[in-house]
């Protein structure tokens, strides 16, 4: 199922689609599962389940200490498609969002074909560009699987015409130039990046990088079809005592989030 | 018959359908918020390298701050002795301003800053050899210079980071995941796409996405141009063989580059053995990694099934990286170039032979190519020549040594 679907079904609704974030694995295999089900029943329309990875270079702290404990307690990438698989399960998207390195070691066509089997919509490559190698869209074209590109606001309009053309699912625009995390603003330059970016394809644009709270995401919602939140949930699970308060703190800020995406 | 690829072939990137492939390895795995910032730089660097005024500039500063040409210095002593009787000569980087071959990439690529018209660099460093080259040319020519230096090396190396903080740099310890070489990468990976408007990133080697494995490379060519030149004039033939060390690979592509389309000219990298490639504590990216992409490049890397990268070990931070140079990664499947492992106890008998013998106290990284060539000199006997280069000094590393050979104890004083 395209992530597409959960875009339609939002705009059906006359609003934008609240995409989550959670790496799999952290605080446990388990305990992901059950703090994306969560965020799904609280109102998330889409999720990206993060792979963990020992060198993530457009992350900031708040993921990096969350994917290094995922990585400690030796979380693999047969775990992550176990998570997709669960998560699928619920009705909603599960996209996985991936550096590259891991599924190339895994094998581009195995990985599709193992994605495909666990439920999953497709895959965001943060440092994998439309043009940077041949194997993945092949390999996620034959499984029906998206293949979600980023757009910066330092794209040229080539650029973002090349990228958009690549993408399936949906487009994935970056707001701010920088690394994940939570920001008090969002970044002026997210409506002209997705003004530009809808100028070159038909395919719902979401916008990430920064976003915390209901009001950052209304913001958002008046000019994009899709808000994604990543760091903000992850903060909720690391800074919680236990799993249930994590998970409650998750749902919790999905809801207000999932309020932001409804207020006109 | 021979099917390997035309050696001709290898430095074919800046003909190839895809900038910046060398074989299979190299190309660009980063952020689309990178790609502007790199394509900047390739476009400023090709526009550069055919303007007189920039490359002018460039000889002017090698030469009048620099110091260039280094001298090719015959180690007569460490070749009979040391070596199998073998005729070793010495290609001193260590004799360049700052101390290693790092000034001569650091000077080009801060032009490239200046024409830009970014008013800020940032960048990686290991040893700190390349974080004082890069604070260097930032004070000569008035740039902000922040450097990210893993919080492990800070120690290690706690003499260039007083070196760099004198230059008017600012250093920023790197505490996450191995806190070495591969994790400041990261970080100043991190500023770099949160800055760029700003900012340029001189990156150290030969690694990293295109088009910083060709530009370091040519900025580092004339290592090898002097001293193919040099050795003709003192020995009237070129060398059996060149011996380098190999961490990114900066200084190998650098001597080796000239000697390429020379067949019979042997090229060995010497990888950091750490412990021994056995014990799995070592930094011997080629000799015991596998193809894959870190750092935006497609090369060798030290990885495990998953595809995460293993942290290496060596006693010489320089060279403490689980990666390595993509055009390394194509000489080494093409055969023109071979890559061997020397293991710290080895290194550091050849900076002792090396200080004894010929009164140079090397790099503990350049010490592996010492170690290297004198495996050589047994090898090939004393009718051989063999090249090393020696791309940096010991002064460093003198606390390192000291701890190596028990002149100090634990708390730092001389040992009686």
């Amino acid at each position: 199922m395209s992530t597409t679907v959960a875009f339609e079904k939002a705009r059906a609704e006359g609003r934008a689609a609240l995409v989550g974030y959670l790496p799999a694995g952290y605080p446990s295999v388990d305990g992901s599962i059950t703090a994306i089900r969560a965020m799904v029943e609280a109102g998330v329309d889409a999720v990206e389940i993060g792979l963990p990875y020992s060198d993530p270079l457009i992350d900031g702290p708040v993921i990096q200490s969350a994917v290094d404990a995922a990585l400690k307690a030796g979380t693999t990438t047969t775990d992550v498609l176990r998570v997709v698989e669960a998560v699928a399960a619920t009705g909603a998207p599960a996209v996985v969002m991936s550096y590259w390195n891991p599924l190339d070691r895994y094998g581009a066509a195995a990985f599709a074909r193992d994605l495909a089997a666990a439920g999953g919509s497709g895959v965001i490559t943060p440092d994998l560009t439309p043009d940077a190698d041949d194997s993945w869209i092949p390999a996620a074209r034959e499984h029906g699987l998206d293949t979600v590109f980023l757009v910066a606001p330092s794209s040229t309009d080539e650029r973002i015409a090349m990228t958009t053309s690549a993408c399936r699912g949906f487009v994935y625009a970056t707001s701010v130039m920088g690394v994940t995390g939570t920001r008090a603003q969002v970044g002026d330059a997210a409506a002209g990046l997705v003004a530009r970016t809808k100028a070159t394809t038909d395919l719902p644009v979401a916008v990430g990088l920064g976003v915390s709270n209901g009001a950052q995401a209304a913001e958002i919602a008046a000019f994009a079809d899709g808000v994604v939140a990543g760091s903000a949930f992850v903060r909720r699970l690391l800074e919680a005592t236990d799993l249930a308060a994590g998970v409650a703190s998750v749902a919790e800020l999905a809801a207000d989030l999932a309020g932001g995406v409804r207020a006109r | 018959m021979d099917t390997r690829p035309d050696p001709g072939h290898v430095l074919s990137a800046d003909r190839a359908d895809r900038p910046g492939r060398f074989g299979p390895y190299g190309g660009r795995y980063v952020p689309e918020a990178l790609i502007a910032a790199l394509d900047e730089l390739d476009r400023e660097y090709t526009a550069a390298k055919q303007d007189p005024a920039f490359t002018s500039e460039l000889d002017h500063l090698l030469t009048t701050y620099t110091g260039r040409p280094t001298p090719v210095t015959e180690a007569a002593r460490f070749g009979a002795e040391a070596a199998g009787g073998a005729r070793v000569l010495l290609k001193r980087e260590d004799l360049n301003h700052t101390g290693s071959h790092k000034i001569n990439n650091v000077l080009g690529q801060a032009l490239l800053t200046k024409r830009i018209g970014k008013p800020r660099v940032i960048a990686e460093t290991g040893a700190g050899q390349h974080g004082v080259a890069t604070a260097t040319a930032a004070a000569l020519m008035g740039l902000e210079c922040v450097i990210y230096m893993g919080e492990e090396d800070t120690r290690r190396q706690a003499l260039n980071v007083a070196r760099m903080r004198l230059l008017g740099a600012t250093v920023v310890p790197v505490t996450t995941g191995s806190r070495t070489l591969k994790d400041a990468i990261n970080e100043a990976l991190r500023d770099w796409v949160t800055n760029v408007a700003t900012t340029n990133y001189v990156f150290g080697t030969v690694a990293g996405p295109h088009p910083f494995p060709t530009l370091v490379r040519d900025l580092q060519r004339i290592i090898g141009v002097e001293a193919r030149q040099q050795v003709l004039d003192l020995t009237g033939r070129l060398p059996d063989a060149v011996a380098a060390c190999v961490g990114g690979g900066s200084n190998a592509i650098g001597i080796f580059h000239a000697f390429v389309d020379d067949p019979d000219v042997a090229l060995y990298g010497f990888e950091a053995g750490g412990d021994g490639v056995a014990t799995g504590r070592h930094a011997a990216t080629i000799t015991a990694g596998s193809p894959g992409v870190l750092h935006g490049a497609r090369s060798y890397l030290l990885q495990d099934d998953m595809g995460q990268t293993i942290e290496s070990h060596s006693i010489s931070a320089g060279l403490d990286y689980p990666g390595v140079g993509p055009e390394h990664a194509w000489l080494k499947d093409t055969g023109r170039a071979t890559y061997e492992p020397v293991d710290d106890a080895d290194a550091m008998e050849a900076f002792r032979l090396l200080c004894r013998t010929e009164g140079i106290i090397p790099a503990i990284e350049s010490s592996h190519a010492l170690a290297g060539a004198r495996r050589l000199g047994e090898r090939l006997g004393p009718d051989a020549t063999i090249l090393v280069n020696l791309s940096g000094r010991g002064d460093k590393d003198v606390d390192t040594a000291a701890k190596w050979f028990g002149l100090m104890d634990e708390s730092g004083e001389v040992a009686p």
